[in-house]
């Protein structure tokens, strides 16, 4: 009985596949985990490719997971998803945290110049010169390693090459997938010099979990033994002599390079205006999705600052010494300290105590609370600039404080801060950019995603600038008529 | 009733029925009450007693304590010593701290004493109707048909009912007073106080409120007035308080008041005004 229950669930586990929950971050560029030029809505890339059949092969089914990249490792420690693949080098420092699957790429540094320039093809020719890199990575460690270097760190290859071929760099060194998907490509860029050091991509996973590492492994064998990496790396034109060895596959099989054909094809700089209008006019269903996301985290962030802010200047006001003492601890602590931050510990850090949000509302929550100490100034402002007559008046009539201060104070208190909160839920529009960093696809992330696919910050900036206006307008009339309805009855009844 | 030793500082005392005062008993009794802001003291010993029906006019020089006199009557102001007993509602006071179970003291008495200040303090957010109905429906929990019905009847009463739904802000400076007194008597006040009603207003507006005052008067309702109108409390009053320093100098009839009175800082007082 006993063991067919066992039988019976073990079967059904088979059936439904658990999901693989793997993570990435789709800004992190090409040829990785990115998001298709030619088509926004498409995820693609080597590793997006590599993740589809691995998931196949251990009888799970995949699910995207899309993350900054600096809460990669964090989110995998909070359990948000299994595993994270997005060109994560198998260093030491990454194994004290994570553990690492078997290599699915070996690679080494290249080195990227201006056409034209000569000479700059070892990391000991670097010396004496501005060169760009990302940060956190081998090359860095090269570089610095080297000496007489002047190093800039960024965080994303695009800018690196657009200052390099805007001449802000005389060099690049960056991973050899990257520069080949980024230098290659660009007319005024060439690569100087060969491989440099050497490196591995492995796929990271929470460390104990030996269930999991040893089925991510046999995957990986898997597809070595039947060819499957293979053709992905040839569809994507990253199949080398060293992986050949690497993996051992000697085989002299042709696969045509789709993709990178595809890359090469849709990154290509378009002149003329009407392709980029089209270009631009494919953008606009990720940006009304984005700013619907940044209207709807703003909405209900405000909602819950509005609500949580009165609490809080109500009992900075009226409240007796503990709970006033506590509100304005609140409210120091609050706008004391970055926002940034608040929402990093919210969504990181809560669930180490067992609080787990979800990143909307963890973006909602985060915002909100930060937005109530400021609005709890406003409103504890705006009750006093009410006339103390009006308090005493509802207090001879009977009522008791608490009556008083719900019909009399706080809704005379309210036409005071109507504007002030106008501005502040713009703003709070503006700062809800922020919960990118929480997974959440906004304006600001469909940006930085947009731009950095086609060294387009300019026309893809005057878009999403013109998306926020957009979304701010009905707020400021809103605001607008408000103050109109209210002023009718605005001028305190004072003795003339 | 006398401050008994060993009795606590504050004490409640209600009769049974609360709503009328033991008969023979004035509405309104007051013994050696003080108060000091500070170490500076404002009310020093005052007495006093209201029969039901009276209307007392006040007088005296700025700053010599009237308007802390009746704020104290409806615990605006907490005396620091001292005997209060409103229509049945006692108070006794012996310099302890004011506690939470003397504000709900403080809201049975104010029931029963209606209050008019000088700036009006009418409810700026709400019409002239709505701050006539606000307290019943909110403190006395009047359904709001109820309420607008008697509210609209006291503006019919002080003149107003035009403007019922007019915001306060749009109405002269007398005509909200009225407001104000409408929506004082909305709660059904046995006691009015009023700390100098009239005297943000020119004369004829001015004219108007007392009008009312004395309609009040012709229909019964003890009335206590600090005013500058000395026209107003001589023809008006059934008694007429001087205060200085915060001490009642002398209470007299009007007549005598303004004609005969015995004391010099009230003739001091009172040639000023004549
Ligand atoms: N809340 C307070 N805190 C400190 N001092 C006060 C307070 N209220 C009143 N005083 C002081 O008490 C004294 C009497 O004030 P009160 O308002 O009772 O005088 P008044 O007789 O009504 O004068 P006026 O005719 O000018 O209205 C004044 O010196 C005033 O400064
Ligand atoms: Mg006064």
């Amino acid at each position: 009985m006993g063991s067919a229950l066992a039988f019976l669930l073990l079967f059904l586990g088979h059936a439904l596949a658990t999901p693989l929950r793997w993570a990435s971050d789709s800004q992190s560029g090409a040829p990785f985990v990115f998001h298709d030029p030619a088509d926004q809505a498409k995820l693609t890339g080597f590793e997006t490719d590599l993740m589809q059949v691995l998931a196949r092969k251990m009888g799970r089914t995949p699910v995207f997971v899309q993350n900054d990249w600096d809460g990669l490792i964090p989110g995998l420690q909070r359990g948000l998803y299994d595993v994270v693949i997005d060109g994560i080098e198998i260093t030491p420092e990454h194994r004290a945290v994570v553990a690492f699957s078997t290599p699915y790429y070996r690679t080494a540094e290249r080195i990227a110049v201006r056409r034209g320039t000569d000479g700059l093809d070892t990391v000991e020719a670097l010396r004496g010169h501005v060169v760009g890199t990302l940060k956190d990575t081998t090359s860095q460690r090269l570089l610095e390693k080297a000496g007489g270097i002047t190093l800039r760190s960024y965080e994303d290859e695009t800018n690196a090459y657009s200052d390099l071929a805007n001449g802000r760099l005389d060099a690049v060194m960056l991973d050899a997938p990257i520069a080949q998907y980024y230098a290659v490509p660009d007319d005024r860029l060439k690569l100087a010099g060969g491989p440099i050091g050497s490196l591995s991509y492995g796929i990271a996973m929470k460390q104990g979990d030996a269930a999991l590492l040893s089925a991510v492994d046999a995957g990986l064998e898997s597809m070595r033994r039947d060819g499957s990496l293979r053709r992905i790396l040839q569809d994507w034109a990253m199949w080398t002599p060293e992986m050949a060895s690497y993996l051992d596959d000697q085989s002299t099989e042709q696969v045509p390079p789709k993709a990178w054909d595809h890359w090469v094809a849709s990154t290509r700089p378009t002149a003329s205006l009407q392709a980029r209008l089209a270009r631009y006019a494919g953008f606009l269903p990720l940006i009304g999705r984005a700013a619907l996301m940044t209207l709807a985290v703003s909405a209900c962030a405000m909602v819950l600052a509005v609500a949580w802010g009165l609490a809080l200047a109500l009992a900075r006001r009226y409240g007796r010494w503990p709970l006033r003492g506590a509100a304005t601890l609140y409210i120091e602590i609050v706008r004391g300290t970055p926002l940034l931050i608040q929402i990093l510990f919210i969504f990181y850090g809560l669930p180490s105590i067992g609080v787990r949000l979800d990143p909307f509302l963890a973006g909602v929550v985060a915002l909100g609370l930060n937005y109530a100490a400021y609005e709890a100034e406003n409103y504890r402002a705006g009750l006093q600039s009410v006339p103390h007559g009006q308090m005493e008046a509802a207090l001879a009539l009977n009522m008791t404080p608490a009556q008083a201060v719900r019909h009399v104070m706080v809704p005379q208190a309210f036409r005071f801060v109507v504007p002030v909160m106008t501005n502040d839920f713009i703003s709070l529009l503006k700062d809800s950019s922020l919960v990118s960093v929480i997974t959440l696809t906004e304006l600001t992330q469909a940006y930085i995603r947009l731009s950095t696919t086609y060294y387009d910050y300019l026309g893809t900036g005057l878009l999403i600038g013109g998306a926020y206006l957009l979304l701010g307008l009905p707020f400021v009339r809103l605001a607008r008529i408000a103050e109109r309805r209210l002023s009718r009855s605005v001028r305190a009844t004072q003795p003339r | 009733m006398t401050v008994a030793p060993g009795r606590p500082p504050n004490q409640v005392v209600c009769d049974s029925g609360a709503e009328t005062p033991a008969s023979g008993e004035p509405l309104v009794m007051v013994r050696d009450l003080r108060k000091s802001f500070d170490g500076q003291v404002v009310l020093d010993g005052i007495s006093l007693s209201v029969e039901t029906g009276d209307l007392i006019s006040i007088i005296g020089p700025s700053g010599c304590g009237k308007s802390t006199l009746l704020r104290c009557l409806n615990l605006l102001e907490v005396p620091d010593s001292g005997e209060m007993r409103l229509v049945g509602h006692g108070i006794v006071r012996d310099g302890g701290r004011w506690r939470r179970s003397d504000e709900r003291l403080a809201h049975a008495l104010r029931t029963e004493v209606g209050m008019v200040f000088q700036s009006f303090n009418l409810f700026g957010h709400r019409t002239v109707l709505e701050n006539v109905m606000l307290a019943p429906v909110v403190a006395r929990r009047t359904g709001r048909a109820v309420a607008a019905k008697e509210a609209m009847a006291l503006l019919e009463k002080v003149g107003l009912a035009q403007m019922a739904s007019r915001y306060p802000a749009t109405l002269s400076g007398g005509q909200q007073q009225r407001a104000a007194i409408a929506r004082a008597l909305a709660m059904a006040p046995r006691v009015m106080l009023y700390d100098e009603p009239t005297s943000a207003l020119d004369p004829e507006l001015a004219e108007e409120v007392l009008g009312v005052m004395r309609q009040l008067d012709d229909e019964g309702m003890t009335q206590l007035v600090v005013t500058h109108e000395m026209r107003f409390a001589r023809a008006a009053s059934d008694r007429v308080i001087f205060m200085d320093s915060g001490r009642i100098v002398e209470e007299l009839p009007p007549e005598t008041m303004f004609t005969i009175p015995s004391d010099p800082r009230t003739r001091q007082f009172l040639r000023n005004y004549l």
